[in-house]
């Protein structure tokens, strides 16, 4: 990590601590970055990249540990302080204005003043040219930003980070949405940048790209630092390795279930530009985990089986029996539950209280003579609330009251209560105490035994591994790998996550336009 | 937010073993006098003790008679009103709802000679009709409510209006339209239009506080993106809630051209806001989720109590219109400082607070 410590660094982190309540979301994060190079930061979801790369930015303030830009101690208290400072980053998706020209977005609250302090739009526009120039790309100054590919909005945000001379770029995967000819123009803007001496970090899940582009490279897992190394002195086995490297077999022992008839069936699921061609089966006692990185897609092909999205093509059965699309009624009257991603905004109603969240789905069997009170929910309620043990005071209390391990208890008491026979769900120990984690493991691990077919969705390799018979690998909207629990190791999981052992680094429509 | 007394639902044994869980975390009778709607229900009452100790003629026979006639349209609308409101949206074109009903009403009857059933029946789905159209466009196409119903209220009215100028239908039946001013009992101040609207609150209120229908309506107002994750129809939920607003309009329409014995499309201009206030005033939230049906009523009545009292009082139209409107301020003022005073005490309680405020905020920036 000392190797290159002689030089001047252009941006020192050390030992940097970030925590959100009781979540540890960096636990020591190191970065050294030298001017005149481009350094890769890699590492798994939730590995602290982004954290990271926040504090850098100034959105979010450190709680401990040394940050030192340009040799200097910095607090960024805000993104304007570390803008003012001279660092850009690049996100994945640029924040422009859309009805606004593109020149004055790179120019935004600092245009140029002419005579009688009126924006001198001659000089702004003479500006924007010279940039692009230097930049050796061709984009109208006078466009609007609406309607510009994510690349050449990208190409505006590095555009404004060299107007505002910035000395450090950190473009957080600014390849995701690329094609292949717009990244190649991307990585020669970013080539010559280094050659004016400036300093970059580039975080991608593409090692090929990593290995194109980059010089040095961190890796960092569960928060911490890992390595740096020269990209000459690495493989990508070795990255991989380094990425996962941890003993996960005990960690989340799922207790073998006997395995019975295929529950759900996809066949050929397809939305354009979200997933392709997506089939695979679960079985009556089975957790099968879709894996894969953030925004792979495999949210998305868990809400369109389910009905709450439209899907373009393809069917899905369960226990044989075709499931209506874009209908979520139709599929929890199937036997579908779905626990889906964010507990607060999808999952629960957290202004109602328990007995009403829990009752939520069943309620409509719980009239009598088409009428429902709130005696015959809170009876329904009790038992689940009680086997999931949600630690409440009374079944009124809200559930915006409660912790995020509760609230997910009832969000899965919820449509346990619906006594399904296939169970979606969505990150199902995303931001919840490590008590609460192994309570819902246990579950999920029993729920299987008695029967029922999980489909599971986790950005935690450790519980993919742990939990699921079966591995399904998705990789920018397809299924890559099916892997079986025997064989599943972190490392052919990454592989086919980050496409790093595919034959084609970009197979097709990454280049989807998105709408500014 | 009281601390757990001793709870009636839990067992007396706290055992180890499955939890037990008390139903509620406050007694019964602080669940009842705490609420807004009790609030709003008391205050109408020492309106009534005052008004009749204090205010001349106030207690006499007609004073509540032509309250209960008066505010019988209000009354009515008020229901459906209820209901969409408490989903986040709002429905404002039901007073040219009632015109353009009203005026159909009397065309059918009276130009076109159907009897007056026949008539009525034909404008109550008039009525129903524009509430489809309401709730076609907010609930299918997804544009906002209040943009919508900005727009119909000035189609219905201009549709009105184009049908009958600036004419107008008085040719009724002398049966029907005193049937509209008969009172239920001799020398009772209980107009029959009591008789249509009591049975009226109770569906709705069966509806919206007593039926699986009832709870995702709450549920969309709260949080609609939940519903839907939850198997919640949002979409037919919203179109049925604006057709029956369709609906009750419609019968409105029908009432008031029989009660004023004129269909004319000036009829019931600017209810609308009555209505909605009336609703604001009874506890619900504009930003949906919250109130309930028995603090609207109270709150339609209090405003006529008030109207009626400081008439009798001599006061001006327009000194009475101010006194309301700084009621209706100090009411939903009330809601806000009540969540502002109940997060304070839960922030410094060290509860969970953060995640309720951004997404009550994110609820907000939606509407």
């Amino acid at each position: 990590m000392t190797d290159h410590a002689a030089q001047a660094e252009t941006l020192v982190l050390d030992d940097v601590t970030k925590s959100f309540g009781a979540v540890a979301a960096l636990r020591s994060g190191s970065l050294r970055v030298r001017p005149g190079s481009i350094h890769a930061l890699v590492g798994e979801n939730g590995a602290g990249k982004s954290t990271l790369v926040k504090i850098v930015a100034g959105v979010y303030r450190r709680d401990s540990g040394e940050f030192l830009f340009q040799g200097q101690p910095v607090d960024f208290g805000s993104t304007a302080e570390s803008k003012a400072a001279g660092i850009a980053v690049i996100y994945q998706e640029p924040t422009l204005f859309p009805d606004l020209s593109v020149t004055e977005n790179i120019f935004m609250g600092r245009q140029p003043l002419g005579s009688g302090r009126r924006i001198d739009r001659a000089r702004m526009h003479a500006e924007a040219e010279g940039l692009f120039a230097r930049l050796g790309v061709h984009i109208d100054p006078r466009r609007p930003a609406r309607g510009l590919s994510i690349a050449d909005q990208q190409i505006i945000e590095i555009a404004k980070a060299i107007s505002l001379d910035a000395s450090l770029l950190i473009m957080d995967e600014p390849t995701a949405a690329l094609s292949g000819v717009e990244v190649e123009r991307l990585f020669a803007v970013a080539r010559s940048l280094r050659d004016e001496g400036r300093a970059l970090v580039f975080i991608s899940h593409r090692f090929e790209e990593v290995f194109d582009l980059c010089d040095t490279v961190t890796v960092m897992r569960d928060g911490s630092y890992v390595s740096t190394k020269a990209i000459a002195e690495t493989t990508v086995d070795q990255l991989v390795a380094e990425m996962v490297g941890r003993e996960v077999s005990e960690l989340f022992p799922k207790t073998p279930a006997e395995i019975g008839d295929v529950v759900l069936d996809v066949r050929g699921l397809s939305t354009a530009g979200v997933f392709h061609d997506v089939s695979f089966q679960v079985r009556a006692g089975e957790i099968v985990a879709l894996a894969g990185l953030v925004g792979a897609g495999r949210s998305e092909i868990a809400r369109a089986v389910f009905g709450v999205d439209a899907y373009d093509d393809g069917s899905v059965e369960l226990l044989g029996k075709r499931v209506p699309p874009r209908n979520p009624r139709a599929a929890i009257r199937a036997g579908m539950a779905f626990v889906p991603e964010d507990r607060r905004k999808q999952g629960l109603v957290t202004e109602a209280s328990v007995a009403r969240n829990v009752a939520g789905v069943i309620r409509r069997g719980l009239t009598t003579a088409g009428l429902l009170t709130g005696r015959a929910e809170n009876r329904a309620a009790r038992p689940w609330a009680g086997r999931l043990e949600v630690k409440t005071s009374a079944l009124d209390m809200n559930a915006a009251t409660m912790s995020g391990g509760n609230q997910q208890k009832v969000v899965i008491a919820k449509w346990l209560a619906t006594e399904p026979t296939l169970l979606i769900i969505d990150e199902p120990t995303r931001g919840i105490d490590v008590g609460t984690k192994s309570e819902v493991h246990r579950l999920l691990s029993d729920l299987a035994g008695q029967g029922l077919a999980i489909l599971m969705i986790s950005s935690e390799l450790p519980e993919v591994l742990g939990m699921a018979d079966r591995v399904l690998v998705v990789c920018e909207g397809r299924i890559t790998a099916d892997i079986a629990r025997d064989d599943a190791t972190p490392e052919n999981v990454m592989r086919a996550a980050t496409n790093a052992a595919g034959t084609d680094p970009n197979p097709t429509t990454t280049g989807a336009e998105v709408p500014a | 937010m009281t601390t757990l007394t001793q709870t009636p639902g839990g067992t007396g044994t706290p055992t180890p073993g499955p939890r037990t869980y008390a139903d509620y975390s406050r007694p019964f009778w602080q669940r009842v006098v705490l609420s807004r709607e009790f609030a709003v229900i008391a205050l109408l009452i020492a309106a009534i003790v005052y008004s009749r100790s204090q205010v001349d003629y106030f207690s006499g026979p007609q004073t509540m008679y032509y309250l209960f006639r008066d505010s019988a349209s209000i009354l009515l609308l008020a229901l459906p009103m209820t209901a969409i409101i408490v989903t986040g949206e709002i429905d404002l074109s039901v007073a040219s709802t009632v015109g353009l009903t009203s005026v159909a009403f009397g065309m059918l009857h009276v130009d076109a000679g159907l009897s007056v059933v026949v008539a009525a029946l034909v404008a109550i789905a008039i009525g129903a009709l524009c509430g489809a159209f309401n709730g076609f466009l907010v609930a299918y196409v997804g544009l906002p409510s209040i943009a919508v119903t900005i727009g119909t209220l000035a189609l219905f009215r201009g549709i009105a209006a184009g049908l009958l100028g600036t004419e107008s239908r008085t040719d009724f039946p002398d049966s029907w339209t005193d049937l509209a001013k008969e009172r239920i009992i001799e020398d009772q101040p209980y107009p029959m239009i009591l008789i249509p609207f009591v049975v009226l609150a109770v569906l709705f209120a069966l509806l919206l506080h007593f039926s699986p229908f009832g709870r995702g309506v709450y549920e969309i107002g709260l949080n609609d993106e939940a519903a839907h994750f939850t198997g919640v129809d949002v979409a037919r939920t919203k179109a049925i809630l604006f057709v029956l607003a369709g609906t009750v309009a419609g019968f409105v329409g029908i009432y008031t051209t029989l009660v004023t014995g004129v269909a004319r499309a000036e009829n019931s201009v600017g209810l609308e806001l009555q209505v909605i206030a009336a609703v604001l005033l009874g506890g619900v939230s504009i930003f949906g989720g919250r109130g309930a049906l028995p603090g609207v009523i109270a709150g339609v009545l209090l405003i006529g109590v008030i109207q009626r009292a400081m008439l009798l009082n001599g006061q001006t139209i327009n000194v009475i219109n101010i006194v309301i409107g700084v009621l209706l301020v100090l009411s939903v003022m009330s809601t806000s400082l009540l969540a502002l005073g109940r997060n304070v005490v839960s922030a410094s309680k060290g509860a969970r607070s953060s995640g309720r405020s951004s997404d009550s905020a994110g609820k907000r920036s939606l509407s």
